[in-house]
């Protein structure tokens, strides 16, 4: 990229609300139905029909602007955004434009070992739109209205981000936000998290923004990322061969990677804002904050530090662990339950369960081996009965889901062996069958030590205790 | 029997002096006979039997309210489930509403006959019934002359005796001022306490559905069913709904009426002054205190309201778009051609007068100067009428500034036309409920008396009006050859 410019960028972050029903109806907000068949009079826009307010909705818009420290809005005013489009039932969508729910807050994001915090300019309540589907019907445009009428939070960054990475990382951070509150699923495939992009550029040091374009609807990080940086290329080309950015809409096209023009200003609509009239204002008061606030979960960062203090874990494995309440959960029942070092458990978590998750394409959440069976693992190596190799071992048996470590451990015979009696004598022939080596580690080769452990280990098929092998070979060598 | 109030009906139907069945098919056959008024734009005969004899069967178990196996008729702006709801407009011919307004649930649920759905102006807009689709409605005491509107059809239908009684909806005055011109008992309740869903929405803010009857007594008994908060209405009032009978017969002694000087100024017909300065000596006799009191926002309202209202129209009637329901352009090219052909055709030019109004004056640049500034002049003249009513107990006044005028006289004057509901438009924009009794009659021509009262006083102005109907017998006088 140009070293002469700078980039500007502020994301519009559309996040679906983990509602059972919509926002202003009783129909179920559940993805993926028959066409139209979770509309109801309301989303259908019919003659008569008026909105009523989904509580649900606002407490989540309230947890979102506390997880933000912004202010939330004692009153905040429902209003109508006039257009036309097929799928937008009413002719208008109801969103909120002069007085939003969430305010003036923040959001901190790290790239590159970096921390930058991203004003967040404020966050609102919408009602989503319809489908228009323009396949398969024959020329005609088909319109779906199950997604009509379901809750949305958009949240509007200020201009503060300065190039892809940073927009990307402050997605993916909000992102985890949003499903660590629970409000928002984060299916981006399904549309439940999505956002606008507005970019331009400026010479750097230029103290105006230069004109932006606003790219719609991009629904990856990927995406995020590609789009963003075709769109500056495209803008410093055409400045400096002599253009002028016009202020407009742009689609991001994956396929062909390149974003193209949608509408222009000029051709943008007046949407005509005024207060819903059949809808009241939204009164918060300070029992209902303080409420919310009480219920208000541990945020990723406040977990993460808790996580390095409480389990001296480094930033890592801490990131890590707290990048899904879900794992962090799982994490913190696990070390309760084993009563091994933290570190192990997170050795493990971090280690052998995640990437057998990853290699299965599985959630936490749905991981074959549970919390209690990892945790039933782990004790077994803290009191010894099983090295951390055949605990191994043990977990790919624990995978398959069908018995816990203790009946695995039991029926193939893999409990440790502490007897002294029997690694004496193993140690006695394996000191009499290699005199050679015995001869090499008393005049100073110390290397040659490992090869009597891994000759006891092997004789022992792995279950000696290590901690006692490593003490009697060593007196024996002496 | 198409002559007795609903609480002589209510006693009949007990004695069984005649059956639900008969009563409604004697109004069906009246309503058959009269079908030049053009009050009904659908008479739902089937419907009506089939519930007069349910009504029967509830009479005969001794399950009946006041209201079972009344036969009256809905405004069609009421959605009704299975029945055309057409709104008087040609957008919604073929709408067969899919659901029930809460109002509509209420009536089924007390019981009552639904006789038809009544002719209106053009989603209710219009002061004379003359934008409907399906014509002008004629007025019963003179038949080239308009009932008024919106609710000219339910004015119509309840002075010809076409229904016990009806139901209207009240956006500057479409209840009073047809009840007015049609010599009929007509009542605005305050903004909230009628349910606004199934109706179909002319001004959100400023709608609200009332009773339209011949007397005091029944718009009583009628708003006592419609009344009540509703959880699909968010705009409807969570207060619980008092006895709207119990109070009628209290005493009037020591009432304190403010007449508005405004009201009686230049701008009202000398004759309706007249006529109303004799009713409201009835009042004195009646115990009560007159003193003339000062509204000085009254002539703001006008203005504010055709900046509101058309406002709030325009965002809602965009949902008539040719898409999901109603009028459909016959093979649109593209998709504004069918947005603007199906629109073009599908609304009358009153409609589309008022879509275009609200839009400029929502547009970027005239918000401010129209939108924020008429909402600026509602609240003054909410706060004129609350001081007003602390000082009062009830404001009286015209209803109109003239009697019923002639069909075509006014509708190609769309300003001269907004003026006839100068008295009444003020009331919704403050949201207090308001009635307009039968007061005398100024060459041949019915004049209402308005009676506004303090928010949720509905009870206190069918007090009043009940009490004048017991002294006078304006209310009981039948158009010649509607008796």
């Amino acid at each position: 990229m140009n070293s002469q410019w700078e980039t500007v960028i502020g994301l519009e972050i559309h996040a679906q609300l983990a509602t059972k029903s919509k926002i202003f109806s009783g129909a179920s907000t559940a993805y993926g139905a028959e066409p139209n068949t979770q509309a109801c009079a309301v989303d259908l826009g019919l003659p008569g029909v008026l909105p009523v307010l989904n509580e649900e909705a606002v407490r989540m818009a309230v947890i979102f602007g506390m997880a933000i420290e912004a202010h939330i809005a004692p009153y905040s005013v429902f209003a109508r955004k006039n257009y036309f489009y097929p799928d937008l039932p009413k002719g208008y969508q109801i969103s909120q434009m002069e007085l939003p729910i969430v305010g003036v807050g923040h959001l901190d994001i790290d790239v590159d070992g970096v921390s930058k915090r991203i004003g967040i300019t404020r966050a609102h309540l919408e009602e989503d739109a319809g489908k228009s589907l323009h396949e398969n019907f024959h020329g005609l445009t088909g319109i779906d209205l199950n997604r009509a009428g379901t809750p949305l939070l958009e949240i509007v960054s200020e201009p503060e981000m300065s190039s892809a990475k940073e927009a990307v990382a402050y997605m993916k951070k909000m992102h985890e936000l949003v499903r660590y509150l629970g409000i928002c699923d984060g299916n981006m495939q399904e549309g439940s998290f999505r956002c606008d992009a507005n970019v331009s550029v400026r010479p750097i040091g230029q103290k105006e923004f230069g004109t932006r374009a606003e790219i719609k609807n991009i629904n990856s990080f990927k995406f995020v990322e590609k789009a963003i940086n075709h769109e500056v290329e495209r803008q410093i080309e055409l400045i400096e061969n002599g253009g002028k950015v016009v202020q407009e809409t742009r689609l991001y096209d994956s396929v062909k990677d390149e974003t193209r023009s949608m509408r222009s200003k000029e051709e943008a609509n007046d949407y005509r804002y005024f207060p819903d009239p059949d809808l009241l204002p939204v009164l918060i008061d300070e029992d209902f904050k303080v409420q919310i606030k009480a219920e208000l979960p541990e945020l990723p960062q406040a977990k993460k530090q808790r996580f390095k203090e409480d389990y001296g874990l480094d930033d890592e494995s801490a990131l890590q662990l707290t990048s899904s309440r879900a794992l962090a959960n799982y994490f913190e029942i696990v070390v309760k339950e084993s009563s091994c070092t933290a570190k192990i458990c997170a050795n493990w978590v971090t280690g052998d369960l995640l990437a057998a998750l990853n290699k299965a394409d599985l959630e936490i959440t749905d991981s074959p081996v549970s919390h209690e069976r990892l945790a039933g693992l782990l004790k077994r190596i803290s009191d010894d009965t099983i090295s951390g190799k055949i605990a191994k071992q043990v977990f790919e048996e624990l995978w398959q889901g069908e018995a816990s470590a203790d009946e695995i451990i039991e029926a193939k015979g893999l409990k440790q062996i502490t007897d002294t009696g029997a690694i004496e004598s193993i140690i006695d022939k394996i000191i009499a069958d290699n005199m050679d080596q015995v001869e090499q580690y008393r005049s100073g080769k110390d290397k040659v030590f490992g090869f009597f452990v891994g000759q006891v280990m092997k004789e022992m098929q792995g279950k000696a205790n290590p901690g006692e092998v490593n003490k009697m070979l060593k007196d024996k060598l002496k | 029997m198409h002559n007795k109030s609903i609480t002589e009906l209510a006693k009949s139907l007990r004695s069984g002096e005649f059956s639900s069945v008969e009563l409604t098919q004697a109004f069906l056959d009246r309503i058959n006979q009269h079908s030049a008024l053009n009050a009904y734009i659908t008479v739902t005969e089937e419907r009506a039997l089939e519930q007069a004899q349910q009504a029967d069967v509830r009479l005969a178990a001794g399950d009946a309210e006041l209201l079972t196996g009344i036969p009256f008729a809905q405004k069609d702006i009421f959605c009704t489930q299975n029945v055309k709801t057409s709104c008087g407009s040609k957008m919604l011919d073929n709408f067969i509403a899919p659901y029930n307004a809460t109002v509509v649930e209420k009536f089924n649920q007390a019981g009552a006959v639904m006789l038809g759905k009544l002719n209106m102006d053009e989603f209710a807009m219009g002061s004379s019934n003359e934008t409907s689709y399906y014509g002008a409605v004629r007025n019963p005491w003179d038949t080239n002359t308009v009932p008024g509107g919106s609710s000219g059809g339910s004015a119509a239908a309840v002075a010809a005796k076409l229904a016990v009684c009806a139901t209207g909806t009240d956006t500057g005055g479409s209840i009073r001022q047809p009840a007015a011109l049609c010599g009929i008992t007509g009542l605005k309740p305050t903004y909230g306490r009628v349910s606004r869903y199934g109706m179909i929405a002319y001004a959100s803010s400023l709608d609200q559905g009332g009773p339209m009857t011949r007397s005091a007594e029944d718009a009583a008994i009628m708003l006592q069913t419609m009344a009540g908060f509703d959880e699909k209405d968010s705009t409807s009032v969570d207060l619980p709904v008092p006895d709207y009978r119990i109070g009628l017969t209290n005493s009037l002694e020591g009432l304190k009426i403010g007449l508005p000087k405004e009201f009686f100024g230049e701008g009202l017909n000398s004759d309706v002054a007249a006529t109303l300065e004799a009713a409201i000596n009835e009042y004195r006799k009646l115990g009560a205190t007159v003193t003339e009191i000062s509204m000085p926002s009254f002539k703001l309202a006008i203005p504010a309201y055709y900046v509101i209202a058309p406002a709030e129209c325009s965002a809602n009637l965009s949902r008539f778009d040719g898409v999901r329901f109603g009028y459909r352009c016959e093979n649109p090219v593209d998709l504004t051609d069918l947005y603007t052909r199906s629109r073009g055709e599908g609304f009358g030019k009153e409609v589309k007068r008022r879509i275009l109004m609200g839009t400029y004056a929502l547009s970027t640049g005239y918000y401010d100067a129209y939108y924020i500034k008429a909402q600026k002049i509602r609240r003054v003249i909410s706060e004129d009428f609350k001081k007003a009513l602390s000082e009062v107990d009830v404001i009286m006044g015209p209803v109109t500034p003239s009697t019923a005028f002639g069909i075509g006289e006014k509708i190609a004057n769309p300003v001269e036309m907004y003026l006839s509901d100068i008295y009444t438009i003020a009331i919704n924009l403050a949201g207090v409920p308001a009635m307009s009794i039968p007061a005398g009659f100024a060459n041949n021509l019915p004049v209402g008396l308005q009676i506004i009262g303090n928010y949720f006083a509905e009870a206190k102005l069918l007090n009043i009006a009940h009490l004048y109907q017991q002294v006078t017998d304006w209310h009981t006088q039948s158009p010649k050859g509607f008796e």
